[in-house]
C-alpha cells in the first residue's frame, strides 16, 4: 500500500511503515476480541429471554423497566410500562454502550482496530482525509461525562442485583450462590472501571488550578488517578465480566448449569 | 565483543532520496547514534545528522529507527539481534533538509502561537507562594525535552500535511495544559485549545505518549485533562448554565 505519509518536501519513503515488529497484533486482537463482544451483545440485547433466572438477573436487562419483563425481574419498577414492545434491554443499553462508545480508552482501541486511524503508531492510515472529534459525529465523544454520571447510577443497580443474589429462589434472604459471586464480580469491576474514568478524575478534582485550596477534592483526584492509571486493564476486565455474567444468567435460565449453592 | 551490522540509512534531500545499506562494526554498549557516526567516520563523511548530548537530554538526535521514532542516542544496539537490518530515516512528518536532518520549524511556528504565561495584574515578583501539590502537575510537561517524536509520530500531521495550520500537535497542547492549570495564569486557554490549536482532532490514540522518551503521559494527564476543559467551557450545558447564573462567571473554570 502506498504511503499517505509522504507530502512535498519530505524524505521519499513508498513503505506504508518501516517497522519490522509485528505491530498489527494489537489492533487484531483488540478488533477481534471487541467484533465478539458486539456480536453476543447484540444477540443477547434483542433475544429478550432467558434473562432471568432467580434471584439473578442480566446486567444486559438491568434494570428491567418493561411489563413484560420476566416475572420477579423487575426490582425497581415497570417504569417503562406496556407501551415497549421490543427487548427491554434495548431501553436502558444506551447508557452503558455510550460510556463505553465515548470511553478515552475505547476511542483509542477502536479507533486503531476499526478505523486503522492509525492502526498502530507510525503506521501510515488509509484515510484521505482527517477531522477528528471535529465534527458531527464524532463531535459527541464530548458528551462522555454525561454517560459517566448514568454508569453511576446503573453501577448502583448492579451491586442492588448482586446484593439480590443472597437470596435463594423462594426469596428468602441469607443464601449465596456461584452466581453471587459473579454478580458481585461484574459489579466491582464495573465499579472500579467507572471510578478510574477521566471524566472522573476530571470531576473530581482535575478541573481545579488551585489543588491546595481544595484538600479533600485534591486527595479524591488522588486516589482516582491511580485508578485511571490502569482504566484500560479495569475496561477489560469489565467488559469481560459483564459478558460472563449474562452468559452464567442466560445457562441458568436455559436449564444448562446448575448455580452452585454455598449456603 | 564486536559484529557487524547491517544499516540502511535514508540519504538525500527534498529533491529526493533513498535507503543506502552500510555494514559496520558494532561493540557491546553502543547505541545506534554511535554506528551513525561510525559511518560517518569510515565510509560516508558527508552524512549529515543531527546530535549534541549523547545522553537523551537534547532533543537533537530524533529519528526513526526500524520505522519508531526514537532518539537515537537512547536506542541501544543490543535490542537488535546481530542478523536483524537497522534502518534508519529521518523524521517523516517534517521537511527533509539533508540524509537525517529535517526541519522542524513548524514546531517554533506552533510555539509561537501558544499564548504565554500571564500572571494577575500587579502580582510582583515574591508575592505568591505556591505550594508543591499546585505546580505538581506541570512539573511533569516541563520535563519535556522537545525532541518532537510526539509531533513526528502524531497520525493528525504525519498522514494528513493538509492538517498542519490547523494543528498544534501533542507537545502543544501538554504546553496548554502547563499554563491552563498553573494556578497563576490568567488567561482562558480553553476555547482556543479547540478553535485555535485544533485539540479536538486528536483522537486519543496514544501515540506521543509511547514515544516520549521523557516518558511524559500527554494524553493522559495534558490532552484529555485539556479535552476534560474544553468540554467544560463548550460542550457542558450544565456548566455553561452554572456561569449564565453567575456562581462563576469565567465561563466555568475552577480556581
Amino acid at each position: 500500500m502506498s504511503s499517505v505519509t509522504s507530502a512535498p518536501g519530505r524524505a521519499e519513503v513508498e513503505a506504508r511503515t518501516l517497522r519490522s515488529d509485528r505491530w498489527w497484533v494489537s489492533p487484531a486482537v483488540t478488533f477481534g476480541v471487541l467484533f465478539l463482544f458486539v456480536v453476543y451483545a447484540t444477540w443477547r440485547a434483542f433475544e429478550d429471554r432467558h434473562y432471568f433466572a432467580e434471584p439473578y438477573l442480566s446486567p444486559f436487562y438491568s434494570p428491567c423497566l418493561a411489563t413484560s419483563c420476566a416475572p420477579g425481574s423487575s426490582d425497581f419498577g415497570a417504569a417503562a410500562g406496556d407501551w415497549w414492545r421490543l427487548s427491554p434491554a434495548l431501553l436502558i443499553l444506551v447508557f452503558p454502550l455510550g460510556f463505553r462508545l465515548t470511553c478515552y480508552y475505547y476511542r483509542k482501541a477502536y479507533y486503531r482496530a476499526f478505523w486503522l486511524s492509525p492502526p498502530a503508531c507510525a503506521v501510515a492510515e488509509p484515510h484521505r482525509r482527517y477531522s477528528g472529534e471535529t465534527r458531527f459525529p464524532l463531535v459527541l465523544q464530548n458528551a462522555h461525562r454525561y454517560f459517566f454520571y448514568a454508569a453511576l447510577v446503573f453501577n448502583v443497580i448492579l451491586t442492588w442485583d448482586a446484593i439480590l443474589g443472597f437470596r435463594n429462589e423462594d426469596g428468602e434472604w441469607g443464601h449465596m450462590g456461584l452466581g453471587t459471586v459473579v454478580l458481585l464480580a461484574n459489579a466491582a469491576l464495573l465499579t472500579v472501571y467507572t471510578l478510574s474514568c477521566h471524566s472522573c478524575r476530571h470531576v473530581v478534582g482535575g478541573r481545579l488550578k488551585h489543588f491546595s485550596r481544595h484538600p479533600v477534592r485534591y486527595r479524591l483526584w488522588t486516589y482516582v488517578s491511580r485508578l485511571n492509571a490502569r482504566h484500560m486493564l479495569f475496561a477489560w476486565l469489565s467488559l469481560f465480566s459483564v459478558a460472563i455474567a449474562d452468559l452464567y444468567v442466560r445457562l441458568l435460565a436455559t436449564d444448562m448449569f446448575s448455580d452452585p449453592r454455598f449456603f | 565483543m564486536t559484529y557487524s551490522a547491517h544499516f540502511r540509512i535514508w540519504r538525500g534531500s527534498a529533491a529526493g532520496g533513498s535507503l543506502q545499506d552500510f555494514d559496520v562494526d558494532v561493540s557491546e554498549g553502543e547505541v545506534v547514534l554511535d554506528i551513525v557516526h561510525r559511518i560517518q567516520a569510515t565510509q560516508a563523511p558527508d552524512l549529515a545528522v543531527r546530535w549534541n548530548c549523547k545522553a537523551g537530554k537534547c532533543g537533537s538526535c530524533s529519528a526513526e529507527v526500524n520505522g519508531r521514532p526514537r532518539l537515537m542516542c537512547m536506542t541501544r544496539m543490543s535490542v537488535f539481534t546481530e542478523d536483524e537490518a537497522v534502518t534508519v530515516t529521518p523524521l517523516r512528518a517534517f521537511p527533509v533538509l539533508r540524509d537525517l536532518v529535517t526541519d522542524v520549524s513548524f514546531n517554533y511556528t506552533k510555539a509561537r502561537e501558544v499564548p504565554s504565561f500571564a500572571p494577575p495584574e500587579g502580582l510582583a515578583p515574591g508575592e505568591f507562594r505556591m505550594q508543591q501539590v499546585d505546580v505538581d502537575r506541570s512539573q511533569e510537561f516541563r520535563k519535556c525535552i522537545e525532541c518532537f517524536l510526539c509531533q513526528n509520530v502524531c497520525h493528525v500531521i504525519r498522514d494528513h500535511e493538509d492538517n498542519k495550520p490547523a494543528f498544534a500537535g501533542p507537545r502543544f497542547f501538554a504546553r496548554l495544559a502547563e499554563l491552563e492549570m498553573h494556578p497563576l495564569d490568567t488567561v482562558d486557554r480553553r476555547k482556543r485549545s479547540q478553535e485555535q490549536h485544533g485539540i479536538g482532532m486528536c483522537n486519543i490514540t496514544k501515540c506521543c505518549s509511547e514515544v516520549c522518551p521523557e516518558g511524559i503521559k500527554i494524553t493522559d494527564n495534558a490532552i484529555i485533562p485539556m479535552k476534560e476543559r474544553v468540554a467544560d467551557r463548550k460542550y457542558d450545558p450544565v456548566r455553561w448554565l452554572g456561569a449564565r447564573i453567575g456562581r462563576r462567571g469565567d465561563g466555568g473554570a475552577e480556581v
